[in-house]
């Protein structure tokens, strides 16, 4: 399973990516889309854009679960009351999905059951609180660039925890 | 490279070049905003006094250059802006899981600015929430407070009395408000009529006036 993981601002402009595998399994969390795949990453996170501006307003839950598919990627979606998107892609490795019947129940091979949509739930509620911590910051300002390494590592730690 | 032979290997290199670059520098006890929780106990309070003197100088920055009243309003509204965007993502934080929502419509914000918020910022609900009542401004809502906390201890002088400073408040609103997703423009308005004897003369009204297009996205989210 690899993930790609994006914080987008109220102006649909990136501020955040991270490319991670998962961390479950014996996974060295180490992303691996295929060559020529990785680079649409940004594309389908971008495109399913429009359709969180639609579910946005259905329900006031910050998660909003998996809004969207292309192919073998699923999209995530947590929005922050300042309308600043979290979106994770999640692209299933295809034999792990196919080989045993253990694998079955795990993560990796569901990318829509409620165990995977609770793993994702709890990456984002831990972002989330690294989120407000950064925007805390006096020196924020709504739509800037986070770079701090700091918030990098939380990232990183939270996706090994439950992804 | 031969002429420079001290020179540290590319990688590392690159790497300190960048870490120069972005010039960050870390407390010695390595703690940064990262390490420090959310949920600072409600019991934490800050001297009036203190903000009140922090206050005072605020206004007389934004008094600086300023070409008029309405001038310096705007200034402290712009002051205030940045902090209401920051509240409202940290005071959902704060909100028990289950009543975790983002305001969907106009009540719901505006009651959560004025319990949520004015609870927060002032240890007290709001005194009022009214939508205007005028059927050409559909789109105008009104929180008034009687005892506007950033006025305490600010008289305005006679020849600028229509200023309010109110207008920082106004401003953090504002920001709630455009934050959530409902552009507005609110400004602080002064009712006391400075008659004697009056019950409260320094009642505030924040009036609210919300973009044409959040009136027309609430007609057509009531809908479906």
């Amino acid at each position: 399973m690899s993930y790609y993981f994006a914080i987008i601002g109220t102006q649909d402009n990136p501020l955040f990516e991270y490319e991670f595998g998962t961390a479950k399994q014996g996974g060295d969390g180490v992303a691996r889309f295929p060559e020529q795949a990785r680079h649409m990453n940004q594309f389908i996170v971008h495109s399913s854009l429009d359709i969180v501006e639609e579910v946005q307003w259905g329900s006031g839950q910050m998660y909003l679960k998996c809004i969207d598919r292309f192919y073998n990627n699923y999209v995530s979606c947590f929005m922050t009351g300042g309308n600043v998107k979290f979106l994770l892609l999640h692209a299933p490795s295809q034999p792990a999905a196919s080989t045993t019947a253990r694998a079955s129940t795990s993560i990796a091979a569901n990318p829509t059951s409620p165990q995977t949509e609770e793993a994702i739930k709890q990456f984002f509620t831990e972002t989330y609180e690294n989120w407000v911590k950064t925007i805390m910051s006096p020196f924020y300002q709504v739509n800037q660039e986070v770079r701090s390494p700091v918030f990098r590592s939380r990232v990183a730690a939270a996706g090994k925890k439950y992804l | 490279m031969a002429s420079q032979p001290s020179k540290p290997p590319p990688s590392s290199q690159a790497s300190s070049a960048r870490n120069s670059q972005q010039g960050l520098r870390y407390p010695s006890t390595g703690k940064t905003i990262y390490h420090r929780p959310l949920n600072r106990s409600r019991t934490q309070e800050l001297s009036q006094a203190g903000f009140a003197y922090l206050f005072s100088e605020m206004v007389g920055y934004a008094q600086r250059r300023v070409t008029g009243i309405q001038d310096l309003e705007k200034r402290l509204n712009v002051q205030g802006h940045p902090i209401g965007l920051k509240l409202l993502d940290l005071l959902l934080y704060r909100e028990p899981a289950r009543t975790q929502l983002r305001p969907l419509n106009i009540i719901a914000l505006l009651q959560f600015i004025t319990t949520v918020l004015w609870r927060h910022l002032f240890s007290r609900p709001a005194d009022a929430l009214e939508k205007s009542s005028n059927p050409d401004t559909p789109d105008e809502y009104m929180i008034s407070d009687n005892e506007p906390l950033v006025n305490q201890y600010i008289s305005v002088p006679k020849e600028m009395n229509q200023l309010n400073c109110a207008a920082f408040v106004a401003g953090i609103v504002e920001g709630a408000c455009d934050g959530a997703g409902f552009p507005a423009r609110v400004t602080a308005h002064s009712v006391g009529k400075g008659e004697e004897g009056e019950l409260w003369p320094g009642k505030t009204v924040f009036l609210v006036k919300f973009q044409p297009e959040v009136v027309e996205r609430e007609a057509y989210l009531g809908k479906t």
